[in-house]
């Protein structure tokens, strides 16, 4: 009986010591104790993967949650990319009015907004006037601003850094009248 | 005896459109036979292995539109191998070479190659329709022989198609006296799109209703779309992240303004808010709304949207809209009848305060007094909750609840919930379809065989406790049709009780239960009129050639159906048919 021989210890498993197993959780989700047979689902595989980069995610199950492959593909690419901002970098998305195509930048890459700002004036070569507390941006026709985690689009630099970095999801860079709204003097 | 002569019963056959009524009209006399199947020109065959084309065309010569379907509705979820079959081939050859007048057909489920479509568009001369929903098996090219060789192409319909795009000029292939389409579905092509062929085609189809693009027609070609198809009903539009600059912005909304018999709206694989708002104009006459690939936006837009479509009947919907959001809807969609809430975020992880629970389900029960089907994903339940909703919506006719977790009772009891489903099958009358989930004993199949009179598909996962809750259901629901079963304790002794009840039903699909080889394969001697096929992906095959240890062997994958043509031959070697 197992109290006498800690057969777990002794256990080969994918993972680091310590982690949970994902096929135990599978077994206990399934009523029947079977393994999952042969799937060819890649998400299955990457979650074995991800076990020993973040904690242990629950168990992936063939066919479930019943919802078509096109579904599933469009939310997987959403949640990679919100993955991707979870650990090793804070990736946003960033547009600018007028311009065809939109930039990703790594916000953990700068130590604050004029860094930040120089980079964006670099990539889309434009620039961004002067930041005045109450005034907002003077001297240019361009305007940052960002999405927020609460879907409202605020002006960088009103903020303190972290909470800029924690809260922003997107970056637009406005431009011409429909930027004056948000405090842009030209 | 007939008192009237063939003529005229024929022509007042012609009045009865629903299938099943034409199927009770056949079953009179032999005289009411002859007269319906020579005049019948509609055909539903719900598996297309049950009945082979040969004998169709025997019975119906008439035949002018033939709907088929193919693979098992679980292969929506990877659990069909690919290769599993549902081929239509056969059916157009068949069809073609008995010279049928086929002017419509609607495929679900089936495997369709370029050849398939080819032959479909030179055998058929007066071809007006074709509808493919869940297909796979062909590309663009295919498209183009469409195009290219059906004069009197009304309806190209592509719902969520596996097609392989070879980025070729299929639009360009419609001639230049192609003129009478009313409807066009390409959303599930991935690749670029001949914008200017497109534009060409849509300005000279005055009779266009119905216009779905895919992801790859930017904002600009939508409005110019938009400004000479004023007539629209229904348009899915494409996918538009980045906000308009102020004169696009401008341009689409005039377009939107002046279309205003539009009644439905679709696409939107990704939307920035603003694009969102140029829609506006047009929201109070929308009956029919699909914003469930929209993954980025965020809830209160959604909300903010919903609140001009007082007239809406149709809503999917991503959880992302949270109860709050469904509570507006609840307070201005008074018309709703179908409600879909798919999930945004699949596995159940993140902490996420803002999908959808109980509390948005209640809301709409109890405001939406027209609701009938539901599909609704969420992360928890109560019994209380689906016992209020059964009280206030006794109208249901579908039914179909995910949660996402596998086994969840009841988060406020931790009890099972087979009480609150089981308010749902007493109140519901006519309920129709259901899919049940969470955490479910034995005693919810009690419920559903007792009180679910009219059920015709029911779903299971992750359920039950004994082969009594299979049991229960079989007995009890003398409408049962197509019955589907993952991952839940039912065994042998639950399959064999009753091999009858088989003739009555249209299929049955076991997977990851407790029904072995052996129980399989008595049930095929003993039902020689249903095909029962084993889905085993496995190297080791012969499982014709197993010997008594083995019969005892759990089977994977079962999927068993009437047919009167017995054992298919086109069955790939995963498929063993007993």
């Amino acid at each position: 009986m197992n109290e006498f021989v800690n057969l777990k210890a002794t256990e080969l498993r994918l993972g680091l010591p310590g982690t949970d197993n994902v096929f135990e959780e599978r077994q206990r989700v399934s009523c029947n104790k079977r393994a999952i047979q042969g799937d060819s689902e890649n998400e299955t595989e990457s979650s074995t993967l991800k076990i020993e980069m973040s904690p242990p995610r629950k168990a992936q199950i063939v066919g479930w949650p019943p919802v078509r492959s096109l579904r599933k593909n469009i939310i997987q690419t959403k949640k990679n990319e919100s993955d991707s901002e979870g650990g090793r970098g804070h990736y946003v998305k960033v547009s600018m009015d007028g311009a065809p195509y939109l930039r990703k930048i790594d916000l953990s890459c700068y130590k604050g907004y004029s860094e930040l700002l120089k980079a964006l004036e670099i990539m889309f070569s434009f620039s961004v006037g002067e930041y005045f507390e109450r005034e907002g941006y003077r001297g240019s026709e361009f305007v940052p601003t960002y999405e927020d985690k609460d879907g409202d689009w605020m002006l960088i630099g009103d903020v303190p850094w972290e909470m800029f970095v924690s809260t922003c999801k997107r970056v637009r860079i406005m431009k011409g009248s429909e930027a004056k709204g948000l405090g842009c003097c030209v | 005896m007939n008192y009237f002569p063939d003529e005229v019963i024929e022509h007042i056959f012609d009045f009865i459109a629903s299938h099943k009524d034409r199927n009770s009209i056949s079953l009179v006399s032999k005289s009411w036979h002859k007269i319906e199947r020579c005049s019948r020109k509609k055909v539903f065959i719900g598996n297309c292995y049950a009945i082979n084309p040969e004998r169709l065309i025997e019975r119906f010569p008439s035949l002018r539109s033939l709907t088929l379907k193919g693979k098992p509705h679980f292969a929506d979820f990877n659990l069909v191998p690919h290769e599993w079959g549902g081929f239509v081939h056969p059916w157009i050859d068949a069809l073609a070479k008995a010279r049928v007048g086929l002017e419509e057909l609607r495929l679900k489920r089936m495997v369709v190659s370029d050849e398939s479509l080819e032959l479909l568009s030179r055998s058929f001369a007066s071809f007006k329709s074709l509808v493919l929903v869940s297909c796979e098996g062909f590309t663009t090219d295919g498209l183009a022989s469409i195009a290219a060789n059906c004069r009197h192409l009304r309806e190209l319909d592509l719902q969520e198609n596996e097609i392989e795009d070879h980025r070729g000029q299929w639009l360009n292939c419609f001639p230049e006296t192609s003129t009478a389409l009313t409807s066009l579905n390409f959303s599930c092509l991935k690749g670029e799109t001949n914008l200017a062929a497109l534009e060409r085609l849509v300005a000279r189809s005055p009779n266009l209703e119905s216009l779905k693009v895919n992801r790859a027609v930017p904002l600009d070609a939508l409005t110019r779309l938009m400004s000479c198809a004023p007539q629209l009903v229904d348009l899915g539009v494409g996918s538009y992240e980045n906000e308009p600059d102020q004169e696009s912005f401008v341009k689409l909304m005039d377009a939107i303004k002046k279309c205003t018999e539009l009644r439905s709206l679709s696409g939107f694989s990704e939307v920035a808010p603003l694009c969102l708002t140029a829609f506006y104009p047009i929201c109070e006459n929308l009956t029919s709304l699909n914003l469930s690939y929209a993954a980025e936006i965020q809830g209160n837009h959604l909300v903010r949207f919903i609140q001009f479509c007082k007239r809406l009947q149709r809503l999917w919907i991503l959880d992302s809209i949270g109860d709050k959001g469904l509570e507006v809807v609840a307070s201005t969609c008074k018309e709703l009848q179908e409600l879909r809430v798919f999930p945004s975020d699949l596995h159940d992880e993140e902490d996420n305060d803002t999908a959808v629970t109980e509390i948005g389900l209640v809301a709409i029960s109890a405001g939406c007094p027209k609701l009938h089907s539901i599909l609704y994903f969420c992360k928890q339940m109560t019994n209380a909750a689906l016992i209020t909703v059964a009280k206030n919506c006794p109208n249901f006719i579908r039914f179909r609840l995910c949660i996402l977790e596998p086994n969840k009772p009841d988060h406020t009891t931790s009890q099972s919930l087979d009480e609150g489903f089981g308010a749902i099958v007493q109140a519901c009358k006519g309920l129709r379809r259901l899919s049940v989930s969470g955490l479910l004993t034995d005693k919810v199949f009690l419920y559903i065989g007792m009180y679910a009179e009219q059920l015709e598909m029911l779903s299971i996962a992750f359920a039950g406790d004994t082969d009594k809750g299979m049991l229960y259901v079989l007995n009890g629901c003398k409408k049962m049709r197509k019955l589907e079963i993952r991952d839940s304790p039912f065994g042998n002794a639950a399959l064999l009780a009753d091999v009858d009840k088989y003739r009555t039903m249209r299929s049955l699909w076991m997977s990851s239960c407790e029904v072995t080889l052996g129980g399989c394969k008595r049930l095929a001697r003993n039902a020689p009129w249903l095909n029962v096929e084993i889905i085993n992906e496995n190297e080791n095959n012969d499982l014709m050639e197993r010997n008594e240890e083995d019969e005892r062997e759990k089977v994977d994958r079962l999927y068993l159906y009437r047919t009167v043509v017995g054992a298919r031959k086109d069955a790939p070697p995963c498929v063993t048919i007993l």
